[in-house]
């Protein structure tokens, strides 16, 4: 007994007090579905590639990315960003720009000529994909990288379908594309060009495959009947467009009038202004509110000088003067017919209204067709056994991004169809709402946005209208993202606990939870700025 | 205030720590290598602020003096969740002697290591607010007035919790106690001055005086850190809720501490001999009903027809400290 005077016990630490016996609840980290990845029609994991991007990891980020999408330079560009839409950021200050960021990864692993992942080891399969658009090419990516050898057979002279035959120059440069395409033929593809599939059983014994992805895109302009007079210049937009594509423009005059409110009526009309038309006018028959064509891109055709006519409808069309009705929206919000007829200078007339598949391919098969679609189920597949179907073809929103969302999992579809295992879809983590962040912590930043060229230069070019980020700028808009539902190593945890129970694992291993001493007080969670963290009923 | 915002999204300078920030730029609570100065056992209410903020000051000021630290504390809640004899939390040099005599036992101990030669051990009082503005005041103003070379915190928790909530000169005015009961017309605690300690202090021309909270770590360190670079008397005053006596949730201990800021009710400033020389500004300026609301001692004003009477003169208050400090967010 060594001990001080008057001290009868030994100290000790209070560390044998093992106080996490009072809790009642204890705190779990969870992962949640970021409201972004849940939006993205490619499955992305965005959030996961900002994390990286965040660090000025980029090719780490970038190669996160491409697990999902190998088109991100493209997307970049073309994406309607629908994750944008969803962000939490907008509750604080404005979206991230993710789709300005994408394209900057994009453009960065062009340039340093980063490769796709290794095809995977060959399986003996071959899968024939007609169509090499969005949807072709994803599928045909994510099909090298399980092994199987792809067979990628396109009508036209040149790969990429709409995303070359339909998107002007202006808003996607072909070297992007050419590069993003050349990309996944570096994976080893049989490339068959010029080539229109006729039937599909043929094709498929032809090249020796196993299964057919369907991917023909909607190429077809819908026509309506206007009574126009013999001298009167008529054109569908896809046509069109498809002729800017490939060098042959046809002449339209200087008085162009586009017929319809979609995204693609916009694409004319743009292009029709940088081939030299002074007026470029679209008629549409709803107004603004209710144009299908996304805000962004009408926004800048009207600073580009394209001018619309809205509630209108085109009566008849000759020779020089387009004739027009006036039309006025009912209480259900349809455009009705007012009488009041008013006249339009025109040289040329272009029809945007809208574009059907071409299915003839298709006939004489066992495959489906429904309303000018074919009908698939949860793996893509249609009611033929072994063949797939996406993008244009399916039922869907025909965005390029929607596109390759369809060629990833009919890919995955493919796979397990080849394998002969059971397809099913991974499961979702639930979604991380807004009402779980602690935007607090984050500090106020406004959003970047890209320099858009001057209006000028872009009337009479087909230079590309929407710069890229600065590294800089990327960078700080990649770090404005809230991780929503993700740990992102912040060490609020860490710090707020007033029970030192949080250890820190380090690395990017995060934290784990010393259920010893954690009394279960909930400041972790409450603290917590990403919502990572719950609390869940001890069992008792 | 003279302090440099990192500017790194995504969590910009508000959080604990960022993976992306240089070791330098983060808290000391950030790093796994802090001393954890009041270690974990003890036995503070779950979710108890004045836990939260005795490792964040201490272990900063671990950090500033480069471990040569020795404190002081007095009787109150800390001091008995921490050591029960024969059990201690305190991985630092750590003393104990009586409610109302810490400021002079520190006194005591600075006077010591200065007669041993020992410039390079710094000494810190501590207390809660009973053992600051009540009962250990008068040994605080006399280490004040002497100007000894001592760092002492109050952490405030507007009680005397420990004992079973009573009133103390630190107590909101309209809050419920033990001994301030929420009853007849001026229900809880007296409208009056208290004691408004960090304006006491200031007041002996002390070198450093500063208030903090435990909802912004940033700030509270870099305050320590402050104090640490004077010789003499300093004083820092942390706001720490406390969810028992408050009756507020566990979880809400430091949204309480920064909604308490962010109404004004709470002023976050720092003066030096006798002026202020920097304030925390309002970031997101909120109503003191907003900070009242989820405390059970102040429920009396919002039950049935509330106290709208009650809930302005405490606003009133708000809006003095705001106008007195000049607290107002930028944009205002």
């Amino acid at each position: 007994m060594d001990r001080p005077f008057a001290i009868t016990l030994p100290v000790g630490s209070s560390r044998a007090n093992h106080t996490g016996s009072w809790r009642v609840e204890r705190p779990v980290y969870v992962d949640r579905l970021p409201p972004c990845n849940d939006a993205c029609p490619a499955g992305e994991n965005i959030q996961r590639w900002l994390y990286h991007a965040e660090s000025g990891d980029y090719e780490t980020a970038w190669r996160t990315l491409v697990e999902e999408n190998p088109l991100p330079a493209i997307m970049g560009r073309v994406c309607f960003h629908p994750c944008e839409s969803a962000c939490n950021r907008v509750r604080v200050d404005e979206a991230v720009g993710i789709n300005a960021v994408e394209r900057f990864l994009g453009d960065t692993a062009i340039a340093h000529g980063w490769r796709l992942p290794e095809p995977g080891p060959d399986t003996g399969h071959r899968v024939l994909v007609v169509g090499a658009g969005p949807a072709g090419l994803s599928a045909t990516y994510h099909l090298r990288r399980a092994g199987h050898a792809v067979t990628l057979v396109d009508g036209a002279a040149r790969l990429g379908g709409m995303m070359r035959y339909g998107i002007p120059a202006y808003r996607l440069p072909r070297a992007v594309l050419d590069a993003e395409i050349e990309r996944v033929l570096e994976m080893g593809v049989e490339v068959v060009c010029d080539r229109s599939v006729g039937d599909v059983a043929a094709a498929r014994d032809e090249f020796g495959a196993e299964a057919v992805f369907l991917a023909v895109g909607a190429q077809l302009g819908r026509r309506v009947s206007i009574p126009a007079g013999d001298s009167a210049k008529v054109i569908d937009a896809v046509t069109f467009l498809h002729r800017v594509a490939e060098d042959d423009p046809p002449l339209l005059g200087r008085r162009v009038v586009v017929y319809g409110g979609g995204d693609t009526a916009l694409d004319a009309a743009r292009t029709a202004r940088r081939l030299g038309a002074t007026d470029a006018t679209i008629v549409y028959r709803r107004n603004r509110a209710k144009m299908p064509a996304h805000a962004e891109e009408v926004e800048q055709a009207l600073g580009e000088g394209v001018t619309v006519r809205w509630l209108s409808t085109i009566e008849r069309f000759e020779g020089e003067r387009l004739l027009i009705e006036k039309m006025a929206l009912n209480a259900a919000g349809f455009p009705e017919p007012t009488g009041e007829l008013e006249e339009l200078d025109a040289d040329a007339l272009v029809l945007a209204l809208g574009q059907d598949t071409d299915l003839s391919l298709l006939e004489g098969s066992a495959v489906r067709v429904e309303d000018g679609v074919v009908p698939v189920g949860e793996s893509m597949m249609t009611d033929a056994p072994g063949v797939f179907a996406g993008g244009d073809v399916a039922p869907s929103d025909r965005t390029a991004t929607v596109a390759v969302g369809h060629g990833k999992r009919a890919a995955h579809g493919i796979d397990a169809y080849l394998t002969g295992r059971d397809f099913s879809r991974p499961a979702r983590h639930p979604l991380a709402t807004f009402e779980r962040l602690n935007t607090w912590y984050y500090a106020d930043a406004p959003r970047t946005e890209r320099p858009e060229l001057e209006r000028i230069r872009r009337q009479t070019n087909f230079e590309e209208v929407v710069g890229g980020l600065t590294e800089d700028n990327a960078l700080f808009e990649a770090r404005r993202c809230l991780s929503c539902g993700n740990c992102f190593e912040c060490d609020n945890c860490f710090g707020v606990c007033p029970d030192n129970a949080v250890i820190k694992l380090g690395g990017a291993e995060r934290y784990a939870f010393d259920y010893d001493y954690c009394k279960g007080c909930g400041i972790c969670v409450a603290e917590c700025p990403c919502g990572a963290i719950e609390m869940v009923p001890e069992r008792i | 205030m003279s302090e440099s915002r990192v500017h790194f999204y995504q969590v910009g300078s508000f959080a604990v720590g960022n993976r992306l920030l240089a070791d330098a730029d983060r808290t000391v609570q950030a790093s796994p290598e802090r001393t954890n100065s009041l270690d974990s056992g003890h036995r503070a209410c779950q979710g108890c602020g004045e836990a939260l903020g005795a490792r964040y000051a201490l272990d900063a000021a671990m950090r500033a003096t480069g471990g040569q630290l020795v404190a002081v504390n007095a009787t109150g809640c800390l001091e008995v969740f921490s050591t029960p004899f024969p059990e201690t939390s305190w991985r630092i040099a750590w003393l104990h002697s009586l409610f109302g005599n810490a400021p002079a036992v520190a006194t005591g101990v600075a006077a010591a290591m200065r007669a041993k030669g020992r410039h390079d051990v710094r000494v810190v009082g501590q207390a809660g607010d009973g053992g600051t503005v009540d009962i250990g005041f008068g040994t605080l103003s006399g280490m004040f007035e002497r100007n000894d070379d001592v760092l002492f915190i109050c952490y405030d928790n507007e009680g005397y919790m420990n004992t079973g909530v009573q009133r103390s000169a630190a107590t909101p005015p309209a809050a419920r106690t033990a001994t301030s009961e929420a009853l007849g017309a001026d229900p809880g605690n007296v409208f009056g001055q208290g004691k408004d300690l960090p304006r006491l202090a200031m007041a002996h021309d002390i070198p450093y005086v500063a208030t903090a909270t435990v909802a912004d770590l940033h700030d509270l360190e870099r305050k320590v850190e402050r104090a640490m670079t004077f010789r003499g008397a300093r004083y820092l005053h942390v706001l720490v809720p406390c969810p028992l006596g408050w009756g507020a949730a566990s979880a809400d201990t430091v949204r309480l501490a920064r909604l308490a800021a962010e109404s004004g009710f709470f002023p976050v400033f720092e003066a030096e001999h006798g002026v202020v020389t920097g304030v925390r500004r309002i970031r997101r300026r909120v109503g003191v009903e907003e900070y009242l609301r989820p405390q059970r001692r102040f429920a009396h004003l919002f039950a049935g027809e509330g106290r709208p009477d009650l809930v302005a003169r405490l606003q009133a208050i708000a809006d003095a400290n705001v106008e007195r400090y000049g607290l107002a967010p930028e944009e205002e």
